[in-house]
Formats: structure tokens, C-alpha cells, sequence
């Protein structure tokens, strides 16, 4: 009986542009129980760390979330006064960023950083503050963790910083962490340290982890559910087994099949012909349409809707609707 | 050949340089971006510039009238806009009929709008003139700095060692030195015309805008095209030539025109000390010093060259600062 | 096609010996070396004519100053580097200039790598005029034409700026660049690492297509294992600035020898559905390339740690697949797995 952390419903983020506003984000819907791990996957300029920012209301200027309904643990996130999102932001859900070098202020020490977290959320004394600071950076293995709080970020590597940047995300205890590519800076062997330390913190304190990334390995290895975000758009949906063992959209079956690592040696790999539309100038009807291998009639003209499939996966496909209906 | 046929000759082939560089720059799409940016944030301001040049190109041109008809000094096309001989014998109010002191009645009574000065010329004319100095100063000392600083600077940057730290030396023994004493003495040794203040002021102004190009050269230097020239085997002087310089060029657009204004100032001071350039407005604000403290007060003068002064600075450096947001690469790869 | 067979018939085209390039930290008034940081420490290998070597490793290992210091675009300390034959380090940099056109280098970020002042035109024909290929300007723009068709972007935009292609199309247009001089070896340095999944594929086939077409030789550098395992046929493991195992793709990729090789291997996120990575083998952070540990360089870190690791650096010892630089291949450790009879 889990309870639903993140309901998000019909999320439209705007950008201006040389003809009017163009919706980067364009009627995304996700949800999220506690416990639970969803990855967003898509590639540069789908939109996934908008939907990421839109959902603590830190979408820059001059983008503005036009639409939707965003409710964390309860809270509806875009109508909420301005202290009580404050409060909200770091307590109900928190954010990990994918630089670490830029996230943390070179001039304070990241105890420092993490105090001040802290102490936002709570109510205590520097001295406890301060333990519980040292507590943190154990829990997220950071070695020697006393004498690290007086460290500066750029005496730290950088799996280091991303550990502290977590250590200052958890502070507030949240019930959601949502992590923007929090590896893709990383070393590999540091990457699967970041990654076994999300999958241990959650299954410590059952906090619900929405992983925005590009990294098709990275969802096999944290995601329980899997949403792929294509222009803007959500066109696959389901859990982790069901989009990566038997996609069914022809988006999602072409990066698969485009992963060096899943192919044989020396054949070609498949490729997605043509590049990603950017926003503004999404094609007609099916925004996939001009590279898909499966385009018919349809397509060009009529912006597919959902096709449910089994266990909960979905796809937004022509060929798929047409699949299913026979 | 008289003097005034050289400036016309000029005069003609800075126009037509600048027409060509007009020309080849339009093809870029690049600055013709920015060109378009630059208009749409700051008309007002470009307005004010341009008005000032076409008084500057106006003074500049000059010719003697045909024998017998008129005066035999050249006159330029700006003096032409005025009547001949439109001198008084000495100080009157704007728009006055009569002399300041004593009362006798004008040669031009009303005609003086601004008034005249100790010698009886007309502080308009004095003070429109005022801008073919001003942009002398700013346009002719920044193509001497700017030329120099670049190379000094790009040599320093790319080559590094030995040619790096003589630089570097020579850039902070000129910044040491008092720039102002500097200016003086070179004056002094080089003699009180026009072209020789400008030399001075190049000479002496071109460091900053020096250390500027050699940080930009060590960062240009290491980057991706830079180390892909070199791997194709493109010798060092075309690769300074190519793909270094024309990538400092929005540096020294940016620069030029805030160095334009302080150049521009700086003049005024020295013509306080009495080294500057005739005509120029802070020469008229010199010689407007002491009327200041006559009774009934003199004021035409100094607001006039005061006002024209002003009214450069304040466009140019709007201009400069818009040109600054516009040119900055940030902002080049957001719009693009 | 057996590694030891390949070896006796082809020369290799390139052959690197003992390579060290260190860069050094400037103290004091008078700005000498206080220290030196070993981006590269002694590594040798060789690639053969038309194959591709893969030199991977995580951020900081060296690849990326090997590759620059086969070119000297960095100079380095020692070693020598033979290209068909000739030891490029050797020569007074002034002769370097014809052999420039035989090995070329595609960078990892398009953005950076191409000037975005020059249209795409002059951009790839800048090689050819400096080499004097093509007799004269309009030949070179069918050259630049023919290539860039062959990179797959339409020739009729060659007057257009970089930053109005793709981040893709950007990296064609280096290749096609490193291309207009007729290279014989190329080397990729992460070229494909600032892609898109679906734009890589573009590239990655196009670097096959380029190979077999061409018979151009790679010098891959990369920390993508996926794309090694794809597209190499050798691969070299990189610490620290040291190459601690190489071998043949496949057969180092089935039974890594050295604990960091696995540990890289083992710290890939798998992409089957039904199984999962186990938990991270290696612990702690890469040393500081300034200040390498002690005898071998990866002990601080290694789960196989023995006390001699501590003190002895060790030597590349032969392996089945190709060589390794860690005392369990070593035929004279007792401790090594217990399978050799002392």
C-alpha cells in the first residue's frame, strides 16, 4: 500500500520562440509511489529536464509552465504560495543536478553547504546541524566524513561532489529525489558507486527516485518503470522489462537497436535516420514520422494518442494502435 | 599640395574603406545579425553617433572658393552651412542683437543662437566643428592603438616564452608610468599638431587593449579548431591570421568603441593643460574657464562645449555597452 | 586470423615505444618544475594497417595525451613513435609538416573543433591548400563537395556556418576535414562521446564504412566499453597513464586479466533486462596523475592487493590474449591464482 508521491497531469512547459511560445514540454504525465524508481529517458532536447524542473517550479525565463497539475506527496506544487514551496523544496521532493562541479558554491566549505540545508528544513542548533551533517556524508559513503564537511568542492574528485550534492539533497529528508543525469559527468567506476548508493538509499528510507537520463544501461540498472520522451512528448511507457525487453514504439526499438553495446561485431548498427527535430518545428502529425522505419498513412496527419498494452505498458503509435486492433 | 587636398583625399578613402568593410561584413551573416540587434536596441543613441560623424565628414571636406569670388581660405561644407564672415568682435549672448559689452549692435543681430566667444566667433559653428576633432581623436589614435596592441598581444599569447615576457614587461612598465606625464612629455617631443597628439595617445593607449588580446590568444589556443589546424599542418602565421584574429574581432569592436570615449576625455584634459587640439570642444572649455567668473556670468561657452561633449560620450557609450551584450560569445552561440 | 599470424605478414603501420609525455607544475619566482604530472608513462603499443586499437580508460588515465602526443600537437619527454617506419619524435618539427597529412585527429566536442567564423567550405578545404592538393580553388570545391557527400551531408550547404548544422553533422564535417588530406591513420579522440545514442550510430557506421573503404587505420580513444566491443579489434586499458592490459577485443572482453580491466568491465551498466550488474568492485577515487601511488599504480584501489603490489611497480607480463601489467600474470608469483606450478 504504497502512496503516491508524484502525480503529475498534462504538464505543458513553454519556451518563446521566432513563431510565439512552443510547448519543449507538451502534456506529460507521470506518476511515481513511494519506493518506486521511474526513469525518463530521451535523448538532448526531448524535454526530459524541463519536466524535471517544471516540477518544483524552477523552469528558467523566460520559459513558463503554461498547463497541467503537479502534486508531490499530497501538495499541488503550481499553486502553492511561495514559503510553502519553499518549504516543499527539499522536504517533500529534492533535486540532484548533473554537473557537480557547478552545483556547489566553490566558496563554502560543503559542510557548510549541507549545514545550510539543513537548517532551512529544521530547527537546530549548528552543533547539531553539523553531526547530522557528518551522519549524512557517512550514509552516502563519503570516507572520513568529519574532516570532509571542512573540505571545498574543489578538493573533492568528482564522485565526491555528487556524493555531497546527494548528502545536501536528502538533508530535508524527501520523499522524492529527482536526479537530472546525475552520472553523465562521471567516470564509469565512480557511476556505478553514484548508482549502487541511489539503490541503497532508497531501499533504506523508501524514498521514490524519478531518474532523468540517456543512458539506456543505467535504466536497466535503477529504473523499476521506464517513460520515453521523444519532441516534447511521452511515447512509451511501462515497467523497466516490458519497454526494454519488448518495446513496442518504433522510437524506442530504434535506440535500442542503435546501442553498440547490443550489437553483434563488425554489422552495422541500426540507425535512426535524420536528426531530432527542434522545438518549434515538430513535424505534422506523429512527431517521429520522418525517421520511423514504420510510417504509413496516418502518420503526417493525425498526432497519435495512447495505445494501452499489457502490464500497464502504453505506446502513442500508429503502427502499435493498428497492431493491437488486429 | 594645400593641406586641406591631403584631409579631402583622406577623407575620401576612409569613406570608401569603409563603404568596402560596410560591404564585405554584410556577407557575413554573423555581423549582419548584429548589426540588425544593434539597431533595434539603441536607435536613439546610433542616431546621436551618426549625426555626430556627418558633422565630422562635413567639417572635413573643404575646398577654396574660385578666384575672385569669395573668401580665399578653404572653407569646409560645414562653415558653408553658415554665412561668411559670420564673426562679431567679441562676446554676445545667444540670440542676442547687441554685443555683451558696451551694447553696440551686431553684424548678424539674432543670428547667433548659441552666441559668441572672446573673439567674436560663433559658439554653434565652434561647437559643431568641435566633432571632426573628437572623432579624430577616437577613430585615428584607435587605428594606431588597436593595430598594435593586437599584435603585440596575439605574438605574446600564441608564441608564449621568451617574446611572452618582454611583452609582459613592456605592458607593465607602460602601465607604470603615469599615463598623463607620459602623454605630456611625448607631446612635447613629438610636437603640438593633431596627428602627433594622436600618435601619443596610440602609443600609450594600446596596452590594456593588449593584455586583453593575449588572454583571449592563450585561451583561443588551446581550443579544438585551433589544435586541428595545427594537426592538418597549417603553419603558425596563417593559423594567427585565420582562426585567432578574426575570433578577437568582436573584442576589438567592443573595445573600440569604449576606448573611442575615453579617448575622447582624455583629450579634453590635455587641452586643460594646453596640449590638445585646436578647435576641440575641451579647448573650448578651457578657454571658457575664466568666464565663469565674470559678472554678469558668460555660460554659453562651456555649456555648448560641455553639451556636445556630453551628448558623444553618452551615445557612444550606449552604443558600446549594447555592442558589448551583442558581441558577447555567449550570446553569438545562444542565437545562433 | 590468429594474433601471432597477423603479426609475422603485416609490418605494423604504427609502432609506439616507450612514450612519455609529462606536463610540468611551474613553483616559485623563477617558475620551475615543482612537480610532474605523469599523464603518460611510458606505454608502447602498435596498431597494423587498416585495423583499429582501442585505448580506453576513465578521466585522467592519459588516452587523450597519447593520442595528442602521436601528432605533437603535445610534446613528448621520451619514447619513440614509429609511423610507416619513420620515428615521428625524431624528426625537427619542420619536417613534421608533409607527414601531417598522413595522420589526422577528430576531437570530441564539434562545437569546439570547428572555427565558427569559417564556413564549412573553407573549413575542409583548408587542408588541402595547405598540402597543395587539387590544382587550383574550384577543384578543391568539388573535392570538398565529393567529401562531404561522402560523410552524408548535402554539398549544396557547404557555405554555411557550423552552428547551423547538428551536433552530428558537425562531427561528419571533421571527418570529413581529416579525410580531404588523405590520411592513412586516424585518430578518434572520444569522437563520438558528445553524441546522441541515435546520432552515434550515424558515426560510428560511418567510421566502418571509412575503414573498409578506405583501409584507414584507427586509433579509437574512448571510455565507452560498448563501442570498443563494437567497433575494435584491439583494445588498451589505460591507468594512471600506463596501459595495464591490451589484447584482442574479444578475448579480453570474455576474461579480463588485470583486477582494473574487471572492475571497468564489471562497473558497465548491462543493458539485459533480466540480469543486473552486481555491486561495484572497486573502491575510492583515482590518485592524482601528479603524485602516482608507489609501486603499481592501481593498489590503493585493487580487491587482489598483495604486499609486493605495494612496493614493485610491475612489468607488462604476457597473457593469453595479449599482455598485462600485474603480478597475478606474472608466471613467477607464487599467488597468482594458484594455477602455475612454481
Amino acid at each position: 500500500m504504497s502512496e503516491r508521491v508524484l502525480e503529475v497531469e498534462g504538464l505543458v512547459v513553454t519556451f518563446p520562440g521566432d513563431t510565439g511560445r512552443t510547448a519543449v514540454v507538451d502534456h506529460v504525465d507521470l506518476t511515481l509511489d513511494a519506493g518506486e524508481a521511474l526513469a525518463l529517458v530521451g535523448e538532448s532536447g526531448c524535454g526530459k529536464s524541463m519536466t524535471a524542473l517544471s516540477l518544483l517550479r524552477l523552469v528558467p525565463k523566460p520559459g513558463r509552465i503554461e498547463a497541467g497539475r503537479i502534486q508531490i506527496a499530497g501538495q499541488d506544487v503550481l499553486t502553492l504560495p511561495i514559503p510553502a514551496l519553499r518549504s516543499l523544496r527539499g522536504r517533500g521532493a529534492a533535486m540532484v543536478f548533473q554537473e557537480p562541479m557547478t552545483s556547489l558554491n566553490p566558496v563554502l566549505t560543503v559542510g557548510a553547504q549541507v549545514v545550510e540545508a539543513i537548517r532551512l528544513h529544521e530547527r537546530v542548533g549548528a552543533n547539531a546541524a553539523r553531526r547530522r551533517a557528518a551522519e549524512l556524508f557517512a550514509h552516502v559513503g563519503i570516507p572520513d566524513p568529519e574532516a570532509r564537511l571542512d573540505a571545498y568542492p574543489h578538493q573533492l574528485s568528482g564522485g565526491m561532489k555528487q556524493r555531497a550534492m546527494i548528502a545536501i539533497a536528502l538533508a530535508a529528508r524527501p520523499k522524492l529525489l529527482i536526479a537530472d543525469e546525475p552520472t553523465t559527468a562521471l567516470d564509469v567506476t565512480i557511476q556505478a558507486q553514484i548508482l549502487d548508493l541511489l539503490r541503497d538509499l532508497r531501499r533504506d528510507s523508501g524514498m521514490a527516485l524519478l531518474l532523468i537520463t540517456h543512458d539506456l544501461g543505467i535504466v536497466n540498472e535503477v529504473a523499476d518503470r521506464v517513460a520515453v520522451m521523444y519532441a516534447g512528448q511521452l511515447v512509451e511507457t511501462g515497467s523497466r522489462e516490458l519497454v526494454l525487453g519488448a518495446a513496442r514504439h518504433p522510437y524506442t526499438q530504434g535506440l535500442l537497436r542503435s546501442i553498440p553495446a547490443l550489437a553483434p561485431r563488425g554489422a552495422r548498427l541500426s540507425e535512426i535516420p535524420g536528426s531530432v527535430p527542434s522545438a518549434g518545428a515538430w513535424p505534422s502529425g506523429c512527431r517521429f514520422h520522418p525517421r520511423c522505419p514504420r510510417a504509413f498513412e496516418p502518420c503526417p496527419r493525425i498526432d497519435p494518442g495512447w495505445t494501452e498494452l499489457r502490464a500497464g505498458q502504453r505506446a502513442r503509435c500508429h503502427a502499435v494502435a493498428k497492431e493491437e486492433a488486429s | 599640395m594645400p593641406l586641406h587636398i591631403w584631409i579631402n583625399g583622406a577623407v575620401a578613402l576612409f569613406v570608401l574603406g569603409a563603404a568596402v568593410a560596410t560591404w564585405r561584413l554584410r556577407r557575413n551573416a554573423l555581423w549582419r545579425e548584429a548589426g540588425r540587434e544593434l539597431w533595434r536596441r539603441r536607435p536613439l543613441a546610433l542616431a546621436f553617433v551618426a549625426l555626430y560623424s556627418a558633422l565630422a565628414l562635413c567639417d572635413s571636406i573643404s575646398w577654396i572658393d574660385a578666384e575672385g569670388t569669395g573668401v580665399r581660405e578653404p572653407r569646409s561644407l560645414l562653415v558653408r552651412a553658415f554665412p561668411v564672415d559670420f564673426q562679431e568682435a567679441s562676446y554676445s549672448a545667444p540670440l542676442a542683437d547687441v554685443e555683451f559689452y558696451g551694447g553696440q549692435p551686431l553684424q548678424h543681430p539674432g543670428a547667433h543662437w548659441l552666441g559668441t566667444d572672446i573673439l567674436g566667433r560663433d559658439v554653434l559653428l565652434q561647437a559643431l566643428r568641435g566633432a571632426r576633432v573628437a572623432l579624430l581623436v577616437g577613430g585615428l589614435t584607435s587605428l594606431i592603438a588597436i593595430p598594435l596592441a593586437l599584435l603585440f598581444g596575439v605574438a605574446a599569447g600564441y608564441r608564449g616564452g621568451w617574446l611572452d615576457d618582454l611583452v609582459l614587461f613592456l605592458i607593465s612598465v607602460l602601465f607604470a608610468m603615469p599615463g598623463l606625464l607620459l602623454l605630456i612629455a611625448l607631446i612635447m617631443a613629438l610636437g603640438r599638431g593633431p596627428v602627433q597628439v594622436c600618435v601619443a595617445l596610440g602609443v600609450t593607449g594600446w596596452v590594456s587593449f593588449a593584455r586583453l588580446a593575449r588572454g583571449e590568444t592563450l585561451k583561443l589556443r588551446e581550443l579544438d579548431y585551433v589544435q586541428a589546424a595545427r594537426a592538418l599542418g597549417v603553419s603558425e602565421l596563417r593559423i594567427i591570421v585565420r582562426h585567432v584574429v578574426p575570433n578577437l574581432m568582436h573584442l576589438v569592436v567592443i573595445t573600440f568603441v569604449l576606448m573611442f570615449s575615453s579617448l575622447v576625455l582624455t583629450e579634453a584634459v590635455l587641452a586643460w593643460l594646453g596640449l590638445g587640439i585646436d578647435g576641440s570642444w575641451g579647448q573650448m572649455i578651457d578657454r571658457a574657464r575664466d568666464e565663469l567668473s565674470r559678472d554678469p556670468i558668460i555660460w554659453w561657452n562651456l555649456t555648448a562645449a560641455s553639451a556636445a561633449l556630453f551628448g558623444l560620450i553618452l551615445a557612444v557609450n550606449l552604443v558600446g555597452d549594447a555592442v558589448r551584450d551583442i558581441l558577447d560569445p555567449r550570446t553569438l552561440r545562444e542565437r545562433a | 586470423m590468429s594474433a601471432a599470424a597477423t603479426r609475422a605478414d603485416v609490418a605494423p603501420i604504427l609502432r609506439v615505444e616507450g612514450l612519455r609525455t609529462w606536463f610540468p607544475v611551474l613553483a616559485g619566482i623563477f617558475q620551475r618544475p615543482a612537480a610532474w604530472v605523469r599523464a603518460v608513462d611510458d606505454v608502447s603499443f602498435e596498431i597494423e594497417a587498416g585495423r583499429t586499437l582501442a585505448l580506453v580508460g576513465e578521466s585522467g588515465c592519459g588516452k587523450t595525451t597519447v593520442g595528442r602526443s602521436l601528432l605533437r600537437l603535445v610534446e613528448p619527454q621520451a619514447g619513440r613513435v614509429f609511423f610507416e617506419g619513420q620515428d615521428l619524435l625524431a624528426l625537427p618539427r619542420a619536417a613534421l609538416r608533409p607527414l601531417r597529412r598522413r595522420l589526422q585527429i577528430v576531437f570530441q566536442d564539434p562545437m569546439a573543433s570547428l572555427d565558427p567564423r569559417m564556413r564549412v567550405r573553407d573549413l575542409v578545404a583548408e587542408g588541402m591548400q595547405v598540402h597543395g592538393i587539387g590544382s587550383d580553388e574550384a577543384e578543391r570545391t568539388e573535392r570538398v563537395a565529393q567529401l562531404l557527400a561522402r560523410v552524408q551531408i548535402d554539398p549544396r550547404h557547404m557555405a554555411r556556418y557550423p552552428h547551423e548544422f547538428s551536433g552530428g553533422q558537425r562531427q561528419r564535417v571533421c571527418i570529413a576535414r581529416a579525410l580531404a588530406v588523405e590520411p592513412r591513420l586516424l585518430v578518434c579522440d572520444e569522437a563520438t562521446s558528445a553524441l546522441d545514442v541515435s546520432i552515434q550510430s550515424q558515426v560510428l557506421n560511418l567510421l566502418r564504412d571509412l575503414q573498409q573503404e578506405l583501409g584507414l587505420t584507427y586509433l579509437f580513444i574512448t571510455h565507452d566499453l560498448g563501442v570498443v566491443r563494437y567497433l575494435a579489434d584491439r583494445v588498451a586499458v589505460m591507468y594512471l597513464g600506463q596501459i595495464v592490459e591490451q589484447g584482442e577485443t574479444e578475448a579480453l572482453f570474455r576474461a579480463p586479466q588485470h583486477p582494473y580491466t574487471q572492475a571497468l568491465l564489471a562497473a558497465v551498466p548491462s543493458l539485459d533486462p533480466v540480469r543486473r550488474r552486481a555491486a561495484a568492485t572497486v573502491r575510492g577515487d583515482v590518485p592524482s596523475p601528479a603524485a602516482p601511488p608507489p609501486g603499481c599504480r592501481f593498489h590503493t584501489r585493487c580487491p587482489r592487493i598483495f604486499d609486493r603490489c605495494r612496493v614493485e611497480p610491475p612489468a607488462a607480463y604476457a597473457t593469453p590474449t595479449g599482455e598485462s601489467r600485474c603480478f597475478l600474470s606474472d608466471p613467477t608469483e607464487p599467488r597468482a591464482r594458484g594455477e602455475r606450478a612454481s
